[in-house]
């Protein structure tokens, strides 16, 4: 703890380990392999990964909706063994199911779950969390003709009525449009610099870009990268330049050796490179320096799957490497 | 945990035609059809009047059948729909978690009883003999059918499974448990298994404190209900502890 009573990391997991059992003659999974990971206090972290990885096994078990085979996770600097409940008062959690219970309207929803977390009603924040997550005129509206982006914000809602100091997200923008997805990111940055720890999981590159200091990537049940948002960029080569030239050329010029682009056709080099390698100013005046006129630019932002395959295949050569 | 019992309650009170309604109108129509067919060729079991015999019989098997529709329903449904994760998410523990969704299935299970008593009171006399006997079984009698259908709940994966439990389970049991006639008038072996059965100390205890008679002692119909209850909701702890089909 620091002198302010507060945990520096807010959420510390080692060795962690989930095995589901095999059932109807299924074999067992084994969805965590030991995976350790700390989130600093006041952070907002990316946990990435492909379908499968792992990542809501992660967060499920810090929920408590999944039991964990072995390890040790602790929230809020609370073992969720020892104290469950103090660990569960600790976290909220916004599920990635969208799910509702059709008998209980936004406001009586938000006012029955801060019951559940034992909150006062004169400490209660319902009408808060309607105005800031856009339900208020839907406060009482039947909760079967909420639209799926309400539903969401509605989760939010119930996710924040006991005040948690880390709040987690499983993929909060998955199926949003543009716009509410813009508004979910706006609130979540608001209660980052309010003091939350948020832990989210996505699948949109662009939203851990956006939003995240930390980002680990888990594949196959482990974390195979964990770095500043902006170091892991640096790393990954998938930035893609197009260039069209003229006149067509049979084979690559000796002048752009240098930057390895590739032939696609007589009139198209592409290039491939990462955020910190890149110059591409250096490729086009190269193309300039070999004669050829650029008749056209394009560029391609990283792919996620991309990106996962290109981390999880440098981490096997790390592991590789460090055996050898 | 008094949340997640006033949430128990609202449940069932928004549907209340359904919930509550509905099987006091199943009940009546039982007791009309009764009344009709019967008529005058009626039996008197005990020297009591068969209308009077059966009314309690068919007011605790509305309470029983009620309170394990409470719990087993809230359970499954809130498990179908996902939002089981509202109460698991939740810093309850499997103590608080067992008396808020129990105490749910009492109330509508009283609740059933206690307005299928009045109406039924409109067409036949019910002397009302022992009150404090009556609220015992109704109370005692709710509390282990609901703690069944918490069990049921936690069980069903789907809502086969859940009517399974109440077609082959829960309606067996309380309608052949005395409901519609004396056990001692059983041929054996169906007495001895009669006595066995639990829910007929229920029935026959709640006859008696409407009627005044019954066929075993109401000592041993007290004995009977408060161990039920007290093992059943041990059993049911234990598996919301260890989240037994809750928590993967």
């Amino acid at each position: 703890m620091t002198e302010h009573g507060q945990p520096a990391a807010a959420i510390v997991v080692e060795g962690l380990q989930k095995v589901y059992p095999g059932t109807g003659g299924r074999a067992a999974k084994h969805a965590l392999k030991g995976v350790n990971l700390t989130i600093p206090r006041g952070s907002i972290f990316g946990l990435l990964g492909p379908n499968g990885a792992g990542k809501s096994t992660l967060i499920n078990i810090l929920a408590g909706l999944v039991t964990k085979s072995a390890g040790t996770a602790r929230v809020w600097d609370i073992d969720i063994d020892e104290a469950p409940r103090a660990a569960r008062a600790a976290i909220g959690v916004v599920p990635q199911e969208l799910t509702l219970d059709p008998y209980f309207p936004a406001q009586a929803a938000l006012e029955l779950q801060a019951g559940l977390f034992g909150i006062p009603k004169a400490a209660r924040r319902t009408d808060e969390l309607l105005e800031v997550l856009g339900l208020a005129d839907k406060a009482t509206a039947p909760a079967r003709s909420l639209s799926g982006g309400m539903r969401r914000r509605l989760m939010v809602g119930k996710a924040l009525v006991h005040s948690p100091p880390v709040l987690v997200l499983d993929e909060p923008t998955a199926g949003v449009d543009v716009a509410l997805r813009q508004q979910l990111w706006d609130y979540v940055r608001l209660l980052n610099r309010q003091g939350t720890t948020v832990l989210l999981t996505t699948h949109y590159l662009q939203e851990a870009e956006a939003l995240c200091d930390q980002i680990a990537v888990l594949a196959d049940g482990q974390v195979v990268a964990h770095d500043t948002t902006d170091a892991l960029f640096r790393r990954v080569e998938d930035q893609e330049l197009v260039v069209d030239v003229s006149p067509p050329v049979s084979a690559l010029p000796d002048a752009l050796g240098a930057f390895s682009p590739v032939l696609a056709s007589p009139t198209r080099l592409v290039f491939r490179y990462g955020q910190a390698s890149g110059n591409v100013d250096g490729m086009l005046a190269a193309i300039r320096a070999a004669g050829l006129r650029i008749t056209g630019v394009t560029t391609k932002q990283p792919d996620l799957e991309n990106v996962f395959l290109q981390l999880v295949q440098g981490s096997a050569s790390d592991r590789e490497g460090a055996t050898n | 945990m008094a949340t997640l019992y006033r949430r128990e309650v609202q449940r069932f009170l928004a549907v209340a035609a359904q919930t509550v309604g509905g099987p006091v109108v199943s009940t009546l129509l039982f007791l009309a059809v009764f009344g009709v067919a019967l008529g005058r060729h009626a039996p008197e079991p005990g020297g009591v009047p068969y209308l009077v015999f059966v009314t309690p019989g068919l007011i605790m098997m509305a309470v029983l059948q009620n309170a394990f529709a409470n719990t087993s329903s809230s359970l499954l449904v809130a498990k179908v729909q996902g939002n089981i994760v509202d109460l698991l998410l939740a810093p309850l523990g499997p103590g608080e978690f067992l008396t808020g969704m129990a105490l749910g299935g009492v109330t509508r299970g009283v609740l059933v009883g206690a307005l299928t008593a009045l109406a039924a009171a409109l067409f036949v006399p019910l002397p009302l003999a022992n009150l404090a006997l009556c609220l015992f079984y109704a109370v005692g009698g709710s509390l282990l059918f609901a703690l069944l259908g918490v069990l049921g709940g936690l069980w069903a994966q789907k809502m086969d499974h859940q009517a399974a439990v109440t077609n082959f389970v829960i309606a067996p049991l309380t309608l052949l448990s005395g409901t519609f006639y004396a056990v001692s008038s059983l041929s054996e072996p169906f007495r001895s298994i009669a006595y066995a059965d639990p829910v007929f100390y229920i029935v026959d205890g709640f006859r008696h404190g409407v009627t005044g008679h019954s066929e075993a002692s109401p000592l041993v119909g007290i004995l009977v209900v408060l161990v039920s209850n007290g093992l059943l909701g041990v059993l049911c702890h234990r598996l919301l502890a260890s989240g037994w089909r809750l928590r993967q």
